[in-house]
């Protein structure tokens, strides 16, 4: 049910590392909407909302040290790529 | 053809070279004419019109260009080169020559190619290849963006820059390739295949300006069908603005540039996701606050009913009638004493109003028979020795009668 998912998701706190920006943009969308049904019981909100700031920081973040990846082709193996400086 | 009777005509130089002119420049072959030629003499006044001579191996033929027509010309000219010019035939009488008044000029085989390009769009294009339905949407934040260009160059680094500026958390793969000349259009196939086993989310095929021979390779119909049948859609910036190539109309999207291409793959940048995810955080905070408001709120109204129904508050409300009824005790108690109290003052009141000691500081006096003590009252009792007491004391009287 709704709430045995929230509760399960609540407990994931360990696995943030993990999430790939569209992952945690997913997971904080959906506990801006959870928040806004207002449903919860105060104690599973107030968990959401600590949830959702730390996705919050883990997506700043995320942003913050992105660094554009380039790579090249070589047959079908990928490699990386050194640019030619102007 | 029959001697006639008559002589020849006889004309003026005036007369004869109107005519010639009139003939040329009547003639439609001769008013509207592509001529192909080797440049040569070429001089360029101060004026700013061009004269030159077209010639071939067996004949020559004058030119000129008026000077907005040659301020226009994109290629420069020069001895040697082959060309094609357009223009009309004109005779430049004072001095009894003909020239061709020229408007365009391009490089030979410029015009070729251009008819190459219009047989082989209407071909692919009636084939459907071009069609706006079997366009796909370009993904809002692509994860992995591959780039087909030339490995050195401004279009690759232009691009790149721009990548790394919009959107730095996608993932760049280049398959680099020659972008002219004839090896170009079987490396690019291949490139573009080799790029689609990567399974990117947009491709980016790229090349910086140039004339419609180096821009050539991306209207080889082999790379055209090759953008028309790539399984991740294809951004097309070839060239400059005004530069269309088979593989533009073939593409997913067309860009007018390389930079133009990367900004369209990177619709979403990293200050929209900031945005948004700053817009996020904002909204849970107002609701978690509001959330907390809410609950102050109503434990605040529960303790206050709480509090009025509390033992308490009962024991004070008790407290507070017991206080009532005693007040009311102790007043009903006092005021009856009250009543009391003013009815023994009354009795009393009247006591001393009877009080026989009274009346005698009124100037009463009580006679009594000295004998018996007996009070007089009457007159007839008033015989013999009394007694008059008056309010300080008695003294005796004699009645004799």
């Amino acid at each position: 049910m709704a709430k045995t998912t929230k509760t399960s998701k609540i407990s994931d706190t360990l696995i943030m590392e993990n999430l790939t920006y569209e992952e945690a943009l997913t997971e904080l969308e959906g506990i801006v909407e959870s928040l806004e049904g207002e449903q919860n019981l105060l104690e599973d909100s107030m968990k959401l909302f600590e949830r959702g700031q730390a996705l919050v920081m883990h997506c700043s973040s995320l942003l913050d040290a992105a660094q554009l990846k380039v790579q090249k082709l070589v047959g079908e193996s990928v490699i990386s790529f050194e640019e030619e400086s102007e | 053809m029959q001697p006639t009777l008559f002589s020849s005509i006889h004309l003026t130089v005036s007369q004869l070279t109107f005519h010639i002119r009139k003939q040329l420049e009547n003639d439609p072959t001769l008013q509207d004419v592509w001529v192909e030629g080797e440049i040569s003499n070429l001089s360029r006044p101060a004026s700013g019109h061009f004269y030159f001579t077209l010639k071939d191996k067996n004949a020559s033929l004058r030119c000129m260009m008026w000077k907005p027509d040659a301020a226009r010309l994109r290629i420069n000219l020069q001895d040697g080169m082959a060309v094609e010019a357009h223009g009309r035939i004109t005779v430049y009488e004072p001095q009894g020559t003909y020239q061709l008044a020229v408007n365009l000029i391009q490089p030979r085989g410029e015009g070729a190619l251009y008819q190459e390009f219009l047989r082989l769009k209407a071909m692919l294009e009636a084939e459907g290849l071009f069609d706006l339905d079997h366009k796909r949407p370009i993904p809002e934040l692509p994860h992995v963006i591959g780039i087909v260009t030339s490995q050195t160059g401004a279009a690759l680094r232009d691009m790149l820059n721009t990548l790394r500026r919009r959107l730095p958390l996608a993932q760049v793969i280049l398959a680099a390739s020659p972008v002219q000349g004839v090896e170009a259009p079987p490396a690019l196939v291949n490139a573009l295949q080799l790029l689609n086993y990567q399974s990117p989310d947009v491709i980016l095929l790229a090349r910086g300006g140039g004339s419609i021979e180096d821009l050539w390779a991306f209207n080889d119909e082999r790379v055209v069908r090759a953008v028309a049948h790539s399984k991740a859609p294809v951004i097309c910036g070839v060239g400059h603005e005004t530069d269309f190539t088979l593989c533009d109309f073939a593409a997913d999207l067309r860009a007018p540039t390389p930079t133009a291409a990367a900004e369209l793959a990177s619709q979403t940048t990293v200050d929209d996701l900031y945005a948004q995810i700053t817009q996020h955080a904002t909204r849970i905070t107002d609701l978690a606050l509001n959330l907390v408001a809410e609950q102050k709120a109503l434990v605040s109204a529960l303790r206050s009913r709480l509090k009025y129904v509390s033992p308490e508050r009962r024991i004070q409300s008790e407290y507070q009638h017991l206080d009532e009824l005693s007040r009311r005790a102790s007043s009903a108690l006092t005021h009856r004493i009250q009543l009391q109290s003013n009815h023994i003052n009354g009795i009393s009141k009247r006591l001393l109003s009877l009080n026989p000691e009274g009346i005698l500081s009124r100037g009463y006096a009580i006679i009594t028979r000295k004998e018996d003590g007996a009070v007089v009252s009457k007159v007839s009792q008033a015989r013999g020795e009394l007694k008059v007491r008056v309010s300080d004391g008695e003294f005796e009287v004699k009645n004799e009668k």
